[in-house]
């Protein structure tokens, strides 16, 4: 590690979800952050995404609490509309220069109200909507955009083009927010680190007209028919032939468009992802089309992630989605009907021909020019592929020391992948800049709290106007008359901006001179605007809880804008109902539970090794619990990563670093025994080989328990000598055992215990193997024949190079499908291997020497056991059950406690490495903390109702409620109770949903409160 | 005047509240009849407070919350779905009509899906209250 200065502050460039991760999690374990994004708004890809695979999440819901938080962070500063110019200095202590292009709007100014938008005369194409749909030159990136402002873009701007013409959002504007003189602008910055996180662009069919793409409108991009499919998008979910507006009835999808085609694109490499997302799209486009067909044509079906497979058979069996492997030939337009013929040889080679309504190009990921640029910039080094190189043991780290990546830059990847790095990456830079943590990082200050308790209610009520966006519709006049007749208000007063700086200030003063002790905000939604709210309450010395939104504007203004009578009705009523239930509002205080500042890591392989020193690195003393006598794990059969660096000494390398650490404590033949305690809290009792037990404390926790090798059932395995696991394998080679060294032919046979009935899942890291070895095979001895008997060939991402020189040294690659499975039989000393043959429709037989099986990867068996003791899941496969197979993948859904490696799902090794330190990443937002503050929303017993039915603890999803009995007081029998444990309750409140003697409320939405917003709702 | 319904829906905060929204930056239209309150789960809605609203008066009650599968606390919306057969037994006996009460599920991207189901239960309501007040409608 470099010695010298170092800043406590990181510099992200990219405001995607990879770079947002990186954002939250840097920012939240203390460091400072400058984010800086390119466009107007953060989100980049995924909020143009209308669901997510496996899960169908919207993209969008997913993303949008990550944006606002990243959006109000104290120490996250969003820099948008910046690119990087300069990167000066070393690890540590980097001065950046960035080059901010005018927005030609006041951030400070702009409330979003879109009047701007709406009187813009310029229309032109809408790159948020892939080109599909139209915006204003004056726009939103969209609707939900961070930070929440609009920009113009100065291209198509009218006057800006021609100053002194148009000017018609100035004129509108009641913010003042339009700046037409606007300029750019240049920062210089010190950071201690950077982040790249640039990501990617979909491959532009268009200069090559690739599939005819551009010749006719009926061909379109994933990414376009991802706009099309969402309800926010510009058909608004409703899928017609662009071309002609006709019903789409027969929809195919050509894959590889952009990928593993180096004479049509240029790109050698798969992309990972379009597989899935192709699925993903053909499934869901059903849904949005009756009866709608769908085929995908593809070359290798690259399902490989977590659940991918399983979503790949339901889309089969299920949806009924059509796959053909085939060789695409060409599309044509069928004269003036605009229907698309599809010529494509079929795999028993046939020639066919098939039309369609709609084709769809799932187009891979490239890196963009400005990427390629900004990579120059900061003089990092790039594979033939053109994404950022690293090493497969620090898949994070470029060649320039200081320099980070996550995200698509590293090669083409999926959101979780991409979250997972962004995590990985903090976690880097937190090691690099540990001892300036908290350095440049500020905490909120708020005065004391006034006691209310003894106070009559005493209430404010503030009456938005949000420009004209509510007062143009409600009659605010006569809405703040009416409810200064309500009982307990005291002070009601009408705000322009009530959410600006000048209106907080107001606020404050106003609750200090009428002595207010609950506070009305009618205006917009709480879900955007509470929080602000709430500080502004803080600095004015009120609980926070003491605050109430009536939502005036989204949920009355804005959608009974024809009815002003009827929405100043309505205004009322709301504002009624807000009284009516903050009047029973309490003070409640964040519970701070204290942090036991050290971690706990199960398992000492790769992934428990690398996270275990990353957090001790990072300054926080772990402890590894490590089941065997030996540290490695799994990694210590492996010899090379698929990049060919030379696993055993990387570990070897790794073992010393844990060995040596002073934060490190090794506890070998032990095992978790017991668990108590909650996030920041937790004591676990470890039991070694000779029953000695001790308790750990630490507040959080990383399962990386690894997995192991199936053991092979079929295949003859066991019987025939000659028939060997991939792992025996690679021990007999590296002996030079003399069958290996002697044999002619091998046969390598993928997808053993993969990839079937009761294992629906890939192992991921089998076929890169398989052929890794087939090429050393071949490469020994040009004149050994080596065949490989797969179903799909999953070298997926930079991999596909390794599949290409396979193919190029003459290894033979044979198809075989899951209902004709090869078939293995002894003959002397040899092995007969009989498959399919599609081409030739008759079965092959290959003599071979040696039969190399591909076998699966299998969870650990106690798994379970781990599972149980903590309170974490496992999936019907037995692997652990992350708490958001997109963006929370490290997490689970008991807080504190985080997953890395095989445990999780069958990975490589450099994924593993990248997961192992985004767990220590999560790990690390607890352990930086001397303290963790929980929600206010709590759930709260009333020991008075409360007749310990226990109703409550069964539908508890957190196990949050205990019962137990209280002993006898002034003579009364015991009494049985239930009691909440704040640290894990989350505050849904299902338990009060269930009770039947209202014993049990959450705070704020007590059913005294609703019952009076129910009086109230109803009283008018 | 003609008869203005009014409804209560109760509105997770994760899904429908945010839908509900969306609706609005998107202007959609739908019967100013309906009175939001947000929730912070469908599952956290108790049976009385759909019976409490009608008795106070209420044209009909709805509970709206994340598409099964999707609950924000795991399953509370089917907890909530659980309880509904147990609501509506319980509006039977009553004497509510089972159209009083109904449930939604939707994620917080679907703002048509909020507005249309705003739309028809106002609509289902008019019908309703309209058989029951031979003058016509005035309430």
């Amino acid at each position: 590690m470099t010695e010298g200065k170092k800043i406590g502050s990181v510099m992200i460039v990219g405001g995607g979800v990879a770079g947002i991760q990186a954002a939250l999690d840097l920012a939240d374990s203390g460091f400072y952050v400058y984010l800086i994004e390119k466009t107007g708004a953060i989100g980049g890809t995924m909020v143009q995404l209308d669901k997510t695979f496996p899960t169908n999440d919207c993209s969008m819901c997913i993303i949008a609490p990550k944006l606002v938080e990243c959006g109000r962070h104290l120490n996250i500063h969003l820099l948008t509309l910046c690119e990087v110019t300069e990167i000066t200095g070393v690890a540590g202590d980097f001065a950046v220069t960035l080059r901010q292009s005018p927005r030609y709007v006041d951030m400070n100014k702009c409330i979003a109200c879109g009047i701007c938008t709406d009187v813009c005369p310029k229309k032109i194409d809408n790159d948020h909507d892939s080109g599909i749909g139209k915006r204003r030159a004056i726009y939103l990136r969209y609707p939900q955009a961070v930070p929440l402002k609009y920009q113009i873009d100065p291209a198509a701007c009218i006057g800006l083009q021609r100053p002194g013409t148009c000017g018609f959002c100035e004129k509108v504007c009641d913010a003042g927010a339009i700046n037409f003189a606007d300029v750019e602008k240049i920062h210089r910055i010190n950071v201690g680190a950077v982040i790249l996180a640039p990501g990617f662009e979909v491959f532009d069919p268009k200069p090559s007209g690739m599939w005819g793409y551009g010749t006719n409108a009926n061909i379109i991009t994933s990414l376009q028919l991802e706009r099309y499919l969402s309800t926010s998008g510009p058909t608004e979910g409703h899928l017609k032939r662009p071309l002609d507006g006709k019903p789409v009835r027969k929809m195919a999808f050509l894959q590889c468009v952009g990928s593993r085609d180096e004479n049509l694109c240029g790109n050698g490499y798969c992309s990972s992802v379009c597989c899935m997302s192709a699925i993903k799209e053909a499934v869901l486009a059903k849904d949005h089309v009756p009866g709608l067909q769908t085929s995908i044509f593809y070359m290798d079906m690259r399902t490989h992630g977590k659940g991918f497979d399983q979503y790949l058979e339901q889309a089969r069996s299920e949806a009924g989605v059509r796959f053909v492997r085939c060789r695409m030939g060409g599309v044509e337009t069928d004269g003036e009907s605009g229907d698309l013929r599809l010529r494509y040889v079929n795999e028993n080679g046939r020639q066919i021909e098939e039309f369609f309504d709609l084709v769809v190009l799932a187009v891979g990921l490239q890196t963009p020019k400005h990427v390629l640029g900004l990579a120059h910039v900061a003089d990092i080094k790039l594979t033939a592929d053109n994404f950022a190189a690293t090493s497969d043991f620090a898949p994070v780290k470029t060649s320039r020391e200081g320099i980070f990546t996550c995200g698509a830059i590293a090669g083409p990847k999926d959101i979780p992948q991409s979250v997972v790095e962004g995590s990985a990456a903090a976690a880097a830079v937190a090691e690099l800049l540990a001892p300036a943590r908290n350095e440049l990082t500020v905490l909120p200050k708020f005065p004391e709290e006034r006691d209310i308790s003894g106070e009559e209610v005493r209430i404010g009520i503030f009456i938005c106007h949000c420009g004209t966006n509510i007062a143009g519709v409600v009659d605010v006049k006569v809405l703040a008359e009416y409810v200064m007749t309500l009982p307990d208000v005291v002070h009601v007063d009408r705000k322009l901006f009530s959410c600006s700086q000048d209106s907080q200030e107001s606020i404050i003063q106003l609750i200090h001179e009428h002595r207010l002790n609950r506070i009305v905000i009618a205006a917009c939604t709480p879900r955007t605007h509470e929080p602000l709210f709430r500080e502004t309450l803080k600095v004015a010395g009120l609980n926070e809880c003491l605050l109430e939104m009536a939502n005036i504007r989204n949920h009355n203004a804005w959608v009974h804008g024809n009815n002003p009578t009827g929405a100043t009705n309505k205004a009322k009523d709301l504002v009624r109902m807000a009284v009516a239930k903050v009047t029973f509002g309490q003070s409640s205080q964040a519970i701070a539970v204290p942090v036991f500042q050290k971690g706990l890591v199960i398992g000492g392989g790769v992934a428990g090794m690398t996270a275990a020193l990353n957090l001790a690195q990072q300054g926080f003393e772990v402890h590894l619990v490590e089941r065997t006598d030996t540290l490695g794990g799994n990694a210590l059969n492996i010899k090379y990563t698929w990049g060919g660096e030379h696993v055993r000494t990387q570990v070897a390398k790794l073992i010393d670093k844990v060995i040596w650490n002073d934060r490190i404590v090794i506890h070998k033949e032990s095992i978790v025994t017991g668990v108590a305690g909650f996030i920041g809290n937790f004591h676990s009792t470890i039991t070694s080989k000779n029953g000695e037990t001790k308790v750990i404390e630490h507040g959080a926790g990383i399962v990386a328990i690894g997995g192991e090798a199936a053991v092979p059932s079929e295949y003859s395995y066991g019987s025939i000598t000659g028939v060997v696991t991939s792992v025996q394998f690679d021990k007999l080679h590296e002996l030079k055992e003399k069958h290996v060294k002697l044999a002619k032919r091998f046969v390598f046979i993928q997808c053993v215990g993969s990839r079937e009935e009761g294992h629906m899942y890939c192992s991921k890291v089998c076929c890169t193997h398989s052929v890794q070895s087939a090429i050393t095979l071949k490469k020994e001895n040009p004149d050994r024949n080596v065949y490989i008997l797969y179903r799909d060939m999953r070298t997926y991402g930079q991999r596909e190079s390794l599949y290409k020189e396979a193919r190029k040294l003459g290894i033979i690659f044979i198809n075989y499908e899951l209902h004709g499975k090869p078939r293995v039989t002894g003959r002397g000393a040899e092995i007969e291997v009989e498959v399919w043959d599609h081409v030739l429709h008759q079965p092959l037989l290959i003599a071979a020497y040696m039969v190399i099986l591909a076998v699966a990867i299998r969870p650990r068996q106690d798994a379970e056991k781990i599972g149980t003791l903590y309170k974490v899941p496992v999936d019907g496969h037995g692997f652990f059950h992350e708490a958001h197979g997109k963006l929370r993948p490290v997490d689970f859904s008991t807080e504190g406690m985080f997953v890395a490696g095989l445990a999780h799902y069958p990975k490589p090794v450099e994924e593993s490495v990248a997961q192992a330190l985004a767990a220590s990443a999560r790990a690390a937002t607890i352990l930086a903390q001397p303290e963790v503050k929980l929600d206010t929303i709590k759930a709260i017993v009333d020991d008075e109702f409360c007749d310990g039915c226990a109703l409550c603890i069964d539908v508890c999803p957190y196990h949050a409620i205990t019962l137990f009995e209280q002993a006898a007081v002034d003579g009364e029998a015991p009494k049985k109770l239930v009691r909440v444990n704040v640290a894990q309750c989350k505050g849904c409140g299902i338990c009060q949903g269930t009770c039947p003697k209202r014993g049990i409320y959450v705070v704020g939405f007590t059913m005294k409160q609703v019952v009076a917003q129910l009086q109230a709702a109803l009283a008018g | 005047m003609a008869f203005e319904p009014k409804i209560i829906a109760f509105c997770c905060n994760w899904c429908s509240y945010a839908a509900a929204d969306l609706a609005g930056t998107a202007r959609m239209q739908y019967p100013e009849s309906v009175r939001i309150i947000r929730m912070m789960c469908s599952g956290m809605v108790h049976p009385q407070l759909v019976v409490e609203a009608l008795n106070m008066g209420a044209d009909a009650v709805m509970i709206l919350g994340c598409r099964l599968g999707e609950c924000h606390y795991q399953d509370g919306n089917h907890k909530a779905l659980a309880r509904s057969d147990m609501i509506v037994e319980l509006l039977d006996d009553l004497g509510y009509e089972r159209d009083r009460f109904s449930l939604h599920w939707l994620s917080s991207a679907e703002p048509h899906v909020f507005v249309s189901a705003m739309t028809e239960t106002a609509e289902r309501v008019r019908r309703l209250s309209a058989l029951q007040l031979p003058d016509g409608g005035e309430s």
